[in-house]
């Protein structure tokens, strides 16, 4: 039988390449990645590295990946915020919020996202939100308009690099501090506030190193011109969509998991720390939430993973993920089959990475038992 | 003498009545202002709350335009709010439900609602009794009578193709013996039709591979008329003794060959339909369309997956591992793209796949995977002794699965189950981006039509889709429930 199936998808590969190849001939095509040199010949409306039309494909789908990157690392960690306050508010004693949170969830969880997208986009942004001549602002360095956001852009100088040295060392300090906390408090018992040490060292240092240079840091604000703004950092009204339909929709689904984390938690766990006299706030940081963590991460992982294969809806409302960039590379070249394996080839190393994080993560937190 | 230090020379304090004799205001303090924060927290999200319904009210219901025949209706000219234009709504539904379905001939979609409908609540229901013909009726003739409604039917299919059929079915009939006699005395009894099997196997296979006259049920001469003798031979061998004429086998097989030749020739009936090419379906038609076909395609498929992953066998272990993981590792989208403009690239030239079966296709796949995993998860939940048990009776292993192990599985991942039905429902949106109009597509169009040009046109749009697509996926959500509930034989603790 194995044999058998094994014959049979050698024979569907066979058959595949064979009319692949008489396919493409036939269209005056060939198979290759030669064409990711040329030149691309169209502009792309958000880049976070140097990008002009003259730029390679390539360039181009490099691009569309750190869009992809940067509209899923900010949905990760707004849906995470979000979902964690719902699913803890879900357990409310206080039934009204515990009925909000409920509201919320059976709506935005039964509603498509994309539809969630185009509400957000072509409804709340474009249509209610004002047109750049009369946009919303922020104590006037901020501005919101049906074009964006637009907000100060901070300009790093000569000698900002002490920041970044400071950062550095901050968090090896803080690390170590951690680590030295752990030693004592199993040693000796005695707790040492590690969070808030490190959080201070994060916030000194880098201020201190900043302090030492003189404060080279200086702001872009944006400018009103007759008509719309010069000047600052623009947030583009798709990334704004994108970035609220899906925080909002996969927020539904961790705060499901969060919940479900924390009703797994015995009740017996958190009367066993009431009886050895922890308070309230003890018993949720050090009894409940650490085994809640565990029944919730591996679902997180894989809500995070869906965030990020969802941020590919952003081709429907014209944000330049790696999707849209590809869809346009497809349209002017006709690589079909080349792009849809690029595409899957960086959506499956992602995939991967995160997948092996979970299993580390799980590994570690497994109870270890007897 | 004293009394004792512990005798009570008090009397107890009294203890608060029961909770169902408590009063409203205590049931308030107790769950709505029980502390400060607690009680800050309801009046905040109390007043949100409140504003938020009567803005909601407001904008579906007291501004709302009720009536008018063009967005005239819904522009406010002396300056007074206008909430819902739901005019539009009822203009649009027509084109929301049946797409650019040929007007005249909206009610074979109807029909063909009516009829899933009627298959449907009674499936669901579980008092109702005949669930096996229910199966029947919902996996079998109500697809076929769905397809022929819905197309119009009048394929034209060659005589060759029910020759192939018949060629085919007679070339499984070889296998026939092996199953009813055993492997062993099987092949010894139809030695010759085996022979004759293999002999038309090999030249139909060579046949192909050179691509000699390569149709999709044409078989050529020399490999048909071998098999019609190798059927020949081994129904003989079946019937002449007195075992393989009461056997379940013989009895599939014939049934099988009954139906495939009847819906042949259901699909080959001119029944003087206006054909409907695929182009003009649209709005909820297609959602459903597209949903249903990948739920009824993707269960099977997973299952067999899952049982893949869980094989002793490891090519099969590896195929099915390999096909779920790269599956669950890509976005949807990527799989609709390969489906859309890779698939024809696949395909020999000449065969010519439709827009609207490519994206079933890639749907059914996308999320077979997702279901593998979750019947995975029931087959592990499946305690070890229910497998040793199973094999200690004796049971073959396609019998310890349909008989032991995959009611027990199921039942554990039916929420999961529901849950992945609903995200597929969700996901069917998705087929807009490769050009199919489903129903947020058609509203999409709909909304854009200049006729009805109003600030609140889309709103209202938007707003009666949501509806439309949540009450969908919550009453699903809620029948998940029920499920559980009512299979929860178990001990809950």
């Amino acid at each position: 039988m194995q044999a058998l199936a094994v014959v049979v998808l050698l024979f569907l590969f066979f058959e595949v390449t064979q009319n692949m190849r008489s396919n493409l001939s036939r269209m005056n095509q060939d198979f290759g990645f030669a064409f990711l040199s040329k030149s691309a010949g169209f502009d792309i409306v958000q880049a976070l590295v140097p990008y002009s039309t003259g730029s390679s494909y390539s360039r181009a789908l490099f691009v569309g990946f750190l869009n992809t990157l940067l509209i899923s690392a900010l949905c990760i960690v707004a849906a995470t915020f979000l979902g964690f306050l719902v699913g803890v508010m879900r357990l409310s004693k206080n039934r009204l919020a515990a009925g909000v949170a409920t509201l919320y969830i059976e709506f935005f969880r039964n509603v498509p996202v994309l539809l969630q997208i185009f509400v957000w986009y072509s409804l709340v942004i474009l249509q209610i939100l004002p047109a750049p001549k009369n946009a919303l602002a922020v104590f006037d360095i901020a501005y919101l308009s049906n074009r964006g956001m637009i907000m100060p852009l901070p300009i790093f100088g000569e000698g900002a690099i002490y920041g970044l040295v400071g950062l550095v060392s901050a968090i090896v300090g803080g690390l170590a501090l951690v680590f030295w906390a752990n030693y004592r408090q199993n040693s000796t018992g005695k707790p040492f506030p590690k969070f808030w040490g490190s959080l201070g060292l994060v916030i000194v240092f880098p201020f201190c190193g900043l302090a030492l240079a003189g404060f080279p840091i200086t702001f872009d604000v944006p400018v009103r011109t007759a008509f719309s703004f010069s000047g600052g950092l623009v947030v583009v009204p798709e990334l704004m969509a994108l970035f609220l339909a899906l925080s909002i929709y996969y927020a539904t689904y961790i705060a499901e998991a969060v919940r479900a984390g924390i009703q797994a938690v015995n009740h017996g766990q958190t009367e066993a720390a009431h009886a050895l006299g922890l308070t309230r706030g003890q018993t949720l940081r050090k009894v409940v939430i650490p085994q809640a963590m565990r029944v919730v991460v591996p679902p997180l992982i894989s809500i995070y993973l869906g965030i990020t294969k969802a941020s590919s809806l952003a081709v429907a409302i014209g944000y330049p993920d790696l999707i849209a960039i590809g869809g346009t590379v497809l349209n002017q070249t006709g690589k079909a089959i080349e792009l849809v394996s690029i595409w899957m080839v960086i959506y499956l190393c992602i995939s991967l990475i995160m997948s092996s994080l979970m299993n580390w993560f799980n590994n570690r937190m497994k109870l270890v038992e007897r | 003498m004293v009394l004792a230090t512990y005798v009570r020379d008090l009397e107890a304090p009294k203890l608060p009545p029961p909770s169902n004799l408590k009063s409203i205001r205590h049931h308030l303090r107790e769950n709505y202002f029980s502390s400060l924060g607690s009680g800050a927290m309801t009046v905040v999200l109390g007043s949100l709350l409140l504003w938020l319904a009567w803005r909601i009210v407001g904008f579906a219901i007291i501004d709302a335009v009720w009536t008018g025949t063009s967005s005239e209706a819904c522009v406010s000219t002396d300056g007074t709010v206008i909430g819902a234009c739901w005019p539009v709504v009822s203009q649009k539904f027509g084109q929301w439900i049946y797409g650019f379905y040929p007007v005249a001939e909206r009610w074979r979609i109807n029909i063909c609602a009516v009829a899933f409908v009627a298959g449907l609540v009674p499936m669901l229901t579980p008092s109702v009794p005949y669930k096996m013909v229910n199966v029947v009726y919902l996996l079998v003739v109500f697809p076929l009578a769905a397809f022929v409604l819905l197309t119009g039917g009048n394929f034209d299919l060659s005589p060759g193709s029910y020759a192939g059929v018949v060629c085919l079915a007679l070339l499984v009939a070889a296998s026939l013996p092996l199953l009813i006699f055993g492997v062993d005395e099987g092949t010894s009894r139809n030695s010759l039709g085996l022979a004759l099997a293999g002999a038309a196997f090999i030249l139909w296979g060579a046949s192909f591979i050179s691509q000699v006259d390569f149709t999709v049920f044409g078989v050529s001469l020399d490999s048909g008329l071998l098999s019609v003798a190798s059927g020949c031979v081994s129904l003989w061998v079946i019937l002449s003794d007195s075992v393989g004429r009461r056997s379940r086998a013989l009895r599939f097989w014939s049934v099988g060959i009954v139906a495939l030749l009847a819906s042949m020739l259901l699909l080959d009936i001119d029944f003087g339909l206006v054909p409907v090419e695929t182009a003009q379906w649209g709005g909820l038609t297609v959602t459903l369309v597209v949903s249903i076909t990948g739920i009824a395609a993707s269960l099977p498929l997973g299952i067999l997956l899952a049982l893949g992953r869980q094989s002793n066998m490891p090519a099969i272990r590896i195929m099915s591992v390999g096909f779920i993981e790269f599956v669950r590792g890509v976005p949807l989208i990527t799989v609709l793209f390969m489906a859309s403009v890779m698939l024809p690239l696949f395909l020999p030239p000449g065969m010519n796949f439709d827009k609207l079966l490519r994206a079933l296709v890639g749907v059914a796949l996308f999320s077979s995977a997702y279901m593998a995993e979750v019947v995975r998860g029931g087959l592990q939940a499946v305690p070890k002794g229910q497998y040793e048990g199973a094999t200690a009776l004796g049971l073959s292993y396609w019998q310890m699965m349909a008989k032991i192990i995959l009611p027990q599985a199921l039942k554990i991942s039916i929420p999961n189950i529901v849950s992945n039905f609903i995200v597929l429902f969700k996901d069917t949106t998705l087929v807009l981006i490769i050009g199919l109009f489903d129903l947020l597509a058609m509203a999409q169009t709909g909304l854009r039509d200049a006729a009805w040009a109003s600030p609140v046109t889309a709103s209202t749009g938007y707003l009666a889709i949501a509806l439309i697509y949540w009450a969908f996926c919550f009453s699903m959500s809620r029948y998940a429930i029920y499920t559980e509930r009512r299979l929860h034989t178990g001990h809950k603790r």
